[in-house]
């Protein structure tokens, strides 16, 4: 499923990185420890944490990620914005917290 | 090993500027990718070399990563200047870290940087002078497939 059905289907906002929304998920990784996200995330991966500084955008470029969702409403710097802008990654805003959008997004997509 | 260089490049990372940090592992991955390296070994490279980035980037002042392929293998060289790794055995040890409580909540210092570097490594050596800097040795072979 390509990442803008996903925004869609469960009301993502999207803040940075619009043009690159046709991008194929592979799946979902949850977790707010960098190393980890580093460690075990897949190419393809929407990763959902809450972590909002500039750092999150250069795991998702060395991983490949599809996107960033930012849980429970976190605003992210504007550091962040303009990396993820000049990276093209997408970082997706959403109200819901860790567990029950890593709940959503496996439901729909597994 | 031979020493027929196919590639050799150098990277510099500054210690504390968290806003370039993952800039030159970033630069290296797309460099194995555009090569064409094995994308097992450019993944398994790509996490050592980012481990290995962000400890210059939270404890050094500087470093330099020098990438040099061979036909055999691909070396990354990480040599820094800080305060250097009083007891490697305990560093080496997951879980254990000498983070700030703000590094922690940045989602760093979990105590997996250097694990993740030896796990994903076919050979990993480290030497610390406590004061001056850490020398890094990664080390992936490039003539087989499927090792871990």
């Amino acid at each position: 499923m390509k990442i803008k059905e996903i925004i869609e289907k469960l009301q993502l906002k999207p803040l940075a990185g619009q043009e690159n929304l046709d991008v194929d998920v592979t799946g979902g990784y949850t977790s707010d420890l960098l190393s980890d996200v580093i460690a075990n995330s897949k190419e393809g991966n929407l990763w959902i944490t809450l972590q909002i500084h500039q750092n999150i955008i250069a795991v998702a470029r060395l991983k490949d990620l599809a996107g960033i969702i930012i849980v429970n409403n976190r605003e992210p710097d504007e550091d962040t914005l303009k990396k993820a802008n000049e990276e093209n990654v997408p970082v997706l805003c959403c109200q819901e917290m860790a567990f029950e959008i890593s709940g959503k997004l496996y439901e729909l997509i597994s | 090993m031979s020493d027929e260089c196919v590639l050799s490049q150098k990277f510099k990372i500054e210690g504390g500027n968290f806003g370039n940090a993952g800039k030159a592992s970033t630069s290296i991955k797309e460099i194995l990718k555009e090569i064409g390296i094995d994308p097992s070994i450019v993944i398994r490279a790509s996490i050592a070399i980012y481990e290995a980035e962000m400890n210059v980037v939270m404890y050094a002042k500087k470093g330099i990563i020098t990438l040099n392929i061979t036909p055999e293998e691909l070396h990354l060289k990480l040599e820094d200047e800080g305060q250097g790794i009083a007891d490697i055995y305990q560093a080496m040890k997951e879980g254990f870290s000498t983070a700030t409580n703000e590094m922690r909540e940045m989602g760093f210092g979990a105590g997996m940087g250097l694990p993740n570097i030896k796990k994903n490594a076919d050979r990993f050596e480290i030497t610390s002078i406590p004061g001056k800097g850490t020398t890094l040795d990664i080390i992936f072979y490039l003539n087989k497939t499927g090792n871990q």
